[in-house]
């Protein structure tokens, strides 16, 4: 019993690479998500289409096969991905196509007069997207971003099969060497549950942020 | 290394046959978080706080905690306190009660997207429960239902991979064998991409069809 300690290390180790991949991946996610929300709504067609392809392609395959894919199949066409890049790059892409289709649902949701309201103000696009359009459409984004974050969270358990260290991981190999496997996963399953209640506190605080000054607006 | 598609006719059956198992369990799994979902959304909206708070939570957890996780618990976790499940039934289990969180939401927004007047109005004409819920609530609360369910039977299907993980010899596992034992990962895996692609864009036209048909939740 006396190296409960030390599997206790392991899996609070693995609960930093968890924690790494979700924040990294939710930097990449929010980025995907802005250019291909912002590109479906282009006025240049071919970009359109290119966010469009992106964000089915992403969104119709599991990020279980598209970690599979990024870590077993691009190292064949020359591309060698680390498993902490590959796991960063399908978690940010896969979450990306989803919140790239809330960015698109919120910017649209501004109402029209708000546009016409720019045109009369001769504002430039850039100007209109970044100081009217935007601030208003953010608030609307949060709580889906917050669910979507939650996701990525539960979407980083799955590096684990493409031998990366995470919780996962560690607690399978707690239960490999111990043989216990109450603890192990009870213990995970609390960590988790624990960072995903993170999530969601930092996303209402930031929301109660973001509206300050909107009340009059809406 | 290049494409091959002589090798692709080869492994073609057994992926076939990993994914006619990815459909049962699709739909197995779908069954039971459709009824598992309903017992959810009405413990939730008992009156005894004895009965809606834990479930509350439970919900809450299982919503956030990882669904691979979870299969861990049930196939690893289970068999020391004596219940021992095959692979299959772990995978059903495990994916059903996940998923039943998420369709307890659907069926609750749906029943809240009856208006008030509906149940004063039930109430005015002297039903009683059973007929306000079998001859008015439900008959208007189900058909916008069906796309949100709808959509969560994609998600799941996209989910089974992770069956895979606790031995079942899915579309993905098959192709994880293939790959393995013939050192060719290009094929296998972009086919079970493919297949995936494939079937999710049909059942994309799909959904859109159900949502013209039934309406959509909350819209």
């Amino acid at each position: 019993m006396a190296d409960w300690s030390g599997y206790l290390n392991l899996i609070l180790q693995g609960a930093l690479v968890t924690a790494q991949l979700t924040v990294y991946g939710s930097i990449l996610a929010l980025a995907a998500a802005f250019l291909a929300g912002l590109g479906r709504l282009s006025q240049w067609r071919a970009i359109r289409w290119l966010s469009t392809i992106y964000i089915e392609f992403f969104r119709g395959t599991s990020i279980y096969v598209q970690l599979f894919w990024a870590y077993f199949v691009l190292p064949f066409m020359g591309i060698s991905l680390s498993p902490m890049a590959a796991g960063i790059m399908a978690l940010g892409l896969n979450v990306g196509a989803y919140a790239a289709e809330v960015v698109r649902g919120a910017i649209l949701s501004v109402p029209r007069d708000q546009y016409e309201a720019t045109t009369a103000l001769n504002l430039t696009r850039f100007q209109r997207m970044r100081h009217v359009i935007l601030p208003q459409a953010l608030p609307l984004m949060l709580p889906t971003f917050g669910n979507n974050a939650i996701e990525l969270l539960k979407a980083t358990a799955v590096v684990s099969l493409i031998s990366l260290t995470d919780m996962t991981f560690q607690a399978q190999i707690v239960r490999a060497q111990t043989g216990n496997t109450l603890i192990p996963f009870a213990m995970i399953l609390i960590l988790y549950f624990a960072m995903a209640l993170i999530i969601s506190a930092s996303m209402r605080l930031l929301e109660r942020r973001m509206t300050r000054g909107l009340d009059g607006v809406r | 290394m290049q494409w091959d598609w002589t090798f692709v006719a080869e492994i073609m059956p057994t992926l076939l046959q990993g994914l006619k198992l990815t459909l049962l369990i699709t739909l197995l799994s779908a069954i039971v978080a459709a009824a598992l979902g309903l017992v959810f959304a009405i413990a939730r909206r008992s009156r005894n706080p004895l009965v809606a708070r834990p479930v509350s939570f439970v919900i809450e957890f299982i919503r956030g905690t990882p669904l691979l996780v979870q299969l861990y618990f049930i196939f690893y976790v289970l068999p020391d306190v004596g219940i021992l499940l095959p692979p299959l039934v772990a995978g059903v289990i495990g994916m059903g009660l996940h998923y039943a969180t998420y369709t307890a939401e659907v069926y609750r927004a749906g029943i809240e997207n009856v208006p008030k007047g509906q149940w004063e109005a039930a109430r005015a004409t002297n039903l009683t429960t059973r007929q306000t819920w079998v001859h008015v609530i439900v008959p208007q609360a189900v058909p916008p239902m069906i796309p949100a369910l709808a959509n969560y039977l994609i998600a799941m299907f996209k989910e089974t991979p992770l069956l895979s993980a606790i031995t079942v010899l899915e579309l993905m596992n098959q192709a994880k064998s293939v790959a393995n034992s013939s050192y060719r990962y290009i094929e296998p895996m972009t086919m079970v991409g493919v297949f995936f692609l494939g079937m999710s864009l049909v059942s994309v036209v799909m959904l859109r069809w159900l949502e013209h048909r039934f309406g959509r939740l909350g819209k």
